[in-house]
């Protein structure tokens, strides 16, 4: 009854729709990141190039400061979104009156727009009429500027990182806590375990799972962030923000340098994927240790 | 849920302190999404004043005067029939994948569940050359061209919402006993009946959250459309980003059209709201 050809044949219009909007132009980075190839330089057309463009980004210093940036943009904003999403998840999973209604509050950046989540803090943030630098002038005496000083700008758009993204972990972490068994809790308490035990021998490994998920769609995403950095802070200023995302599109659409930004795609996924890998492995050991 | 989770072990100091937290997380969560209403009720004049917290007054016009524009008009039809459009298609793409990945031994299953995911990694700047190539040229025929067209984005957002939507229903379709789609077949059910009969009805609450989540985030994408759009199929998100321009930026229109673009994707959040924490388990729940 079960034959492969069924399956095969359900699977085949993912596969062929995935295959043409995802392999294929992925195939096609691949090939061009061995070339040079730029509208504006004097060569026309593509020259091959070998591994040049490579040899080129380990020493390009915009290319890993951005690099770096991401990271501590990406590192701070999903830790953050984990540790306020757990405890709101916690708060929510409790019965309460009113609670449908703060759930619904506490997904409601997710459903926004990134490029519209971009325009609403800079509605926030825009010396002059925004409030938060306004306030900040009054009250404390806090020149916050994010078109001046770049760690304001950093700092701000890792909160709006965070104020977008911690409904999805609220969310996700929510489905988690409501899914555990309950019968390792009760066993616990008889046995006299305390809170912070049942937290990480019980709770933490039992959702393990939704855990792991969670932390890869964030991380992947908060990787290649462009549309609410590009629209709060332009990636400036100067650099400050300027996260990898904006970086490659300053390379290939304005300065036009395919070659180039092809290969440091390639680098930055496979670095992705590389970093994925680690954290995954480094979770999963301690899941070991903490099962035994 | 389970009381002895949290709660009675807490000092009354604790307690307070949990109730500012959450107060304080709330607070922020909800203050940008107020800003964005405020702003959008003010007039130009209005917004140059001192920012007060509170407004009297409404400002329709930052509404009425995009909002009776043939062009944001049809911005607005091409978001919602893209949207739509991809959402229904990924769920139905989805279900029959994961069908094919939870319930039929497959060579290099798991390579594929895996590659599928990695088509979400990507930057998507560097993508953005061959996907113009692909659109322009490679997918041509006659005059006609994928470039500019609902169909193009329809289907390229595939390449986001397809491997989110296996990653959620994958977990679901697992947690579906295979002894209901097997003693229907012995009924000699043929494999759309499974699908309809069985697994449809009770795979519901994640192919729902699956279908909103998809629709969302095909509403809210703005750097394909910006890029392989240009006249006939731009969508809201990109009718945003113009408001921005180098004479200056119309600030109340743009947190108005930010308010409008925000509202379906609230229906859908307020109709499958008791869906959305059961959906989102990703395979956590078992029996």
């Amino acid at each position: 009854m079960k034959s492969s050809r069924t399956g095969w044949g359900l699977l085949a219009p993912t596969l062929i729709i995935l295959a043409i909007t995802g392999l294929l132009p992925f195939l096609y980075v691949i090939y061009i990141g061995f070339f040079d190839w730029n509208i504006f330089s004097a060569k026309v057309g593509k020259v091959f190039a070998a591994g040049n463009n490579y040899r080129r980004l380990v020493f390009d210093k915009d290319f890993l400061g951005s690099l770096a940036k991401t990271l501590v943009f990406a590192g701070w904003a999903v830790t953050s979104e984990f540790v306020i999403g757990y405890f709101l998840a916690r708060t929510l999973s409790r019965n309460f009156p009113g609670k449908a209604f703060f759930r619904t509050i506490h997904t409601l950046p997710l459903m926004i727009a990134p490029i519209a989540v971009g325009a609403t803090w800079r509605l926030l943030t825009i010396p002059g009429f925004g409030p938060v630098p306004f306030n900040l002038e009054k009250w404390f005496h806090f020149s916050y500027n994010i078109g001046r000083y770049g760690g304001h700008a950093l700092v701000t758009i890792i909160l709006m990182d965070i104020w977008h993204w911690t409904p999805f972990v609220t969310l996700t972490l929510l489905a988690g806590l409501s899914s555990l068994p309950v019968e390792p809790f009760e066993s616990a308490v008889v046995d006299g375990a305390n809170r912070r035990q049942i937290f990480w021998y019980i709770t933490i490994p039992g959702m393990m799972p939704v855990i792991l998920t969670t932390f890869f769609i964030r991380m992947m995403d908060a990787l290649r962030v462009v549309d609410e950095v590009w629209m709060l802070t332009g990636g400036g200023p100067g650099s400050a923000t300027r996260v990898v995302g904006i970086h490659i599109w300053r390379i290939v659409f304005p300065k036009t340098d395919y070659g180039y930004g092809s290969a440091m795609s390639l680098l930055t996924l496979y670095f992705t994927i590389v970093l994925s890998w680690l954290v995954y492995t480094a979770i999963a050991a301690r899941r070991r240790q903490s099962v035994l | 849920m389970k009381h002895h989770m949290h709660g009675s072990g807490r000092t009354l100091p604790g307690r307070i302190g949990v109730y500012v937290l959450w107060i304080t997380a709330t607070l922020f969560t909800l203050f940008p999404v107020y800003w964005m209403v405020l702003v959008s009720a003010r007039s130009r004049v209005e917004l140059f004043d001192s920012p007060t917290l509170v407004q009297k007054t409404f400002y329709a016009q930052n509404y009425i005067k995009p909002l009776t524009n043939p062009t944001f008009q049809r911005y607005l039809a091409n978001s919602l029939i893209i949207a739509t459009s991809n959402a229904a298609l990924v769920a139905f793409l989805a279900l029959l994948a994961t069908y094919a990945l939870s319930r039929w031994r497959l060579k290099g299953s798991d390579s594929i569940f895996f590659w599928t995911i990695t088509n979400r990694m990507a930057p998507p700047a560097a993508f953005m050359l061959p996907l113009f190539l692909l659109f322009t040229r490679v997918i041509k025929i006659g005059p006609w061209q994928l470039f500019d067209t609902r169909i193009g984005l329809i289907l390229l957002y595939c390449v986001f919402n397809l491997p989110f939507a296996i990653w959620l229903l994958k977990g679901i379709m697992d947690g579906i006993p295979t002894e209901l789609d097997e003693a229907a077949e012995v009924d000699g059910a043929s494999l759309a009946t499974v699908l309809w009969r069985v697994i449809v009805p009770l795979a519901a609450p994640g192919i729902a959250i699956t279908a909103v989540l998809s629709w969302v985030f095909a509403w809210n994408e703005y750097l394909f459309a910006a890029t392989l759009t240009s006249v006939h199929a731009r969508t809201v998100t990109t009718g945003l980003a113009e408001y921005v321009t180098v004479t200056g930026t119309n600030w109340g229109e743009m947190a108005a059209i930010s308010v409008v673009s925000l509202l379906p994707a609230l229906v859908f959040l307020a109709l499958v709201q008791r869906y959305i924490v059961m959906g989102l388990t990703f395979g956590a729940v078992k029996g």
